[in-house]
């Protein structure tokens, strides 16, 4: 009896060890989200990713995701937990995870990392971005031309230097419509709060903005908007169900292409540290359809962007003249170099505002 | 002109939620119960709210639904805290974590959804008037109604028995137990108070200022109503100019941003916070007249056998 009893056990055992075994045949790649999963933007966008990668390699691989992982030291206990999980690779997606991420890299050796939008790398640990500063050049040559009266309202979250570059692209792209076009922009300090986006288009739009524009991540601007009556570029994602007829595009974070791209690299073993800082020729991002406009504008806007993948034309050539009327230095021959446009802290002529702190 | 109706009409939409979760609480807080719980409360109202607007097409039922969502959040509560006698400041805390993770779950699948908002009201003649028309006459329910809620919650404190009663439950306990007044049923009633009025502010949100659910939409409102009833000093009519007050400090540093008036926004965004510290700076100089916290605010009480 006891004998069988044993055997059972063993039998048992022998075939959990084996289960498990299977299971780590699959390549396990897990994920560190900032929001909630249904944020509708930033946080959304990148689950989005991780769904196409697994209906393309879902046979090979198996993928776990913690969202609501604040930024900062706490992080760095979420992602160490995916290290023991047995996750191989590991994408951590919001800037505030750099360090943490880092930090764990260097105690794992093994397990490979790939931090969004950061700047430190490790033998084991990549980067990557996307150009959206590229997207916001089309939106402002769009909303040069769509709006009325000549001012353009801009929704920032915080002076980081990717919005201060955003705003830049945006107001060079307006310029090359209309030189004399003006922007209000206001800071909620903040990169979601739907109450506080809402009043901040209001405000924009009763001093007498007509197009909104925004670097936060909730819908409820461009539901303003499409109250009032007027226009609006969506962020992150697809808003237009919130705005039918004010939703002129959109700059929509399109992750999926890469995370399949380096996943296929790691299942080929042919995965390295690098820096991929894609534009609009690298699937990275995509332009939301151009809706609310007349066909001469969207036709405009889809040859700036064709023009903007070819490499024919870029958003901060040379010579760039900043608010003081002095020319900004052009490290990256006929055009400013990548150090400049990750690091930019100044407006361009035409910008009547003084960046926050500065 | 048109400008300065504009802002009035942003100031009274960005205070009423504040006002609304601020007044509740001001009642549970007057009855000796502290539920920092606002904010979960808060965040369930505005999930079932908007859930409940959804599957009916009622802002009526909507609000109706956040209602009742706020006062099982606060059953807990007072189960937890008048019940079994738990520190009312950890289960306040927990209460708002709980809110939050079950609030994402409830709305989960109502994400990207929306719906049509409260109407406002539009009456012939009267709402066409220049400047305050819109003001007095265009707004929605629920700014109606917070105005009713918190004078009606002054008359309930000063003018009524039953208002005594709570206030002395919230003074000291020990001697309304000795009168014979049930203080935990007082407490219950007074903690579900605050439990429906928070439910309301929240569901507030996606019938009428965003109409749509998001996680965490609330963004820390709860927090500044539980400020806004000690920058009031526990008194209704203080709380009306401080509810008033925050919303028009929040928007005018926004409109400030847009003229180009050149203060720094992160100063111009803390900006609200630091005049509720002001104020409570010049209420606790001030001595005479200024009301101070319940006696019993927070305290634990076991009625003797």
């Amino acid at each position: 009896m006891r004998k069988t009893i044993l055997a059972a056990v063993a039998g048992l055992l022998l075939a959990g060890s084996v289960g498990a075994a299977s299971a780590a045949d699959k390549l396990k790649v897990g994920f560190i989200y900032l929001g909630p999963i249904g944020d509708l933007g930033w946080t959304y966008q990148h689950e989005q990713g991780r769904l196409a990668l697994v209906k393309e390699l879902g046979d090979k691989i198996e993928t776990t995701y913690l969202e609501n992982v604040p930024e900062g030291p706490d992080s760095e206990r979420a992602i160490e937990q995916l290290v023991r999980a047995g996750n191989k690779l590991i994408f951590t997606t919001s800037f505030g995870y750099m360090d943490p991420t880092l930090k764990v890299a260097k105690k794992y050796p093994n397990v490979h990392f790939e931090h969004a939008t950061g700047y430190k790398r490790a033998p084991n640990m990549s980067t990557y971005s996307a150009k959206w500063y590229q997207g916001r050049y089309i939106q402002g040559q769009i909303a040069a031309k769509m709006s009325k009266s000549g001012v353009l309202g801009y929704i920032g979250s915080f002076p980081i230097p990717e919005v201060v570059s955003g705003i830049n692209a945006t107001m060079l792209g307006a310029q090359a419509v209309n030189p004399n076009i003006k922007v209000k922009i206001i800071w909620v300090n903040t990169w979601f709060d739907p109450g506080k986006e809402a009043d901040a288009a209001k405000a924009l739009l009763d001093q007498g903005a007509d197009i909104i524009m925004q670097h936060t991540d909730s819908p409820a601007a461009m539901q303003i908007a499409s109250e009032r009556g007027k226009l609006a570029f969506g962020q992150d994602s697809e808003m237009i169900k919130f705005g039918p007829t004010a939703q002129l595009t959109s700059i929509l974070d399109t992750w999926g292409p890469y995370y399949i791209e380096r996943v296929k690299a790691e299942l080929a073993g042919t995965w390295k540290s690098e820096d991929s800082w894609g534009g609009l020729d690298s699937h990275m991002f995509a332009m939301a359809p151009y809706t609310n406009m007349p066909d001469d504008v969207k036709k405009a806007a889809e040859e700036t962007q064709a023009a903007i993948t070819a490499g024919t034309l870029h958003p901060f050539k040379c010579p760039m003249v900043a608010q003081d009327g002095k020319e900004v230095e052009c490290k990256g021959g006929k055009t400013l170099d990548p150090g400049q446009i990750l690091g930019m802290n100044f407006y361009v002529k035409g910008i009547d505002d003084k960046i926050p702190g500065k | 002109m048109e400008l300065v109706e504009a802002i009035i009409l942003s100031v009274l939409a960005a205070s009423t939620p504040l006002l609304i979760a601020a007044t509740g609480e001001l009642v549970t807080e007057r009855s000796g119960v502290l539920n920092l719980g606002v904010e979960g409360m808060m965040i369930m109202g505005a999930a079932c709210g908007f859930a409940g607007a959804w599957f009916t097409g009622s802002i009526v039922i909507g609000a109706l639904c956040g209602i009742v969502a706020g006062i099982l959040m606060s059953l807990i509560f007072a189960l937890m805290t008048l019940g079994l006698a738990v520190n009312q400041v950890a289960t306040g805390l927990a209460l708002t974590i709980l809110g939050v993770g079950l609030s994402g779950l409830i709305g989960a699948g109502l994400v990207g959804e929306r719906i049509t908002p409260a109407a406002h009201l539009d009456l012939p003649v009267l709402t066409g008037i220049p400047l305050i028309g819109r003001v007095v006459f265009g707004e929605d329910a629920f700014v109606y109604v917070s105005l009713a809620l918190i004078i009606g919650v002054w008359w309930f404190l000063y003018r009524t028995r039953a208002g005594l009663v709570l206030r002395a439950c919230g003074d000291n306990h020990v001697s309304a137990h000795a009168l014979g007044y049930p203080v935990l049923r007082i407490r219950t009633f007074a903690v579900m108070f605050g439990g429906a009025c928070a439910g309301l502010a929240g569901a507030y949100l996606p019938l009428a200022y965003t109409p749509f659910f998001i996680p965490g939409m609330t963004a820390g409102r709860g927090w500044i109503a539980l400020a806004l009833v000690v920058f009031s000093s526990w008194r209704p009519g203080r709380l009306v100019v401080g509810a008033y007050l925050f919303g028009a400090v929040t928007i005018l540093q926004l409109h400030a941003q847009g003229w180009g008036i050149g203060v720094p926004s992160q100063f111009m965004s803390a900006l609200p916070y630091l005049a509720t510290v002001i104020v409570l700076v010049l209420l606790s100089r001030a001595r005479t007249g200024g009301s101070t916290a319940p006696a019993a605010l927070g305290t634990v009480f076991v009625p003797d056998r």
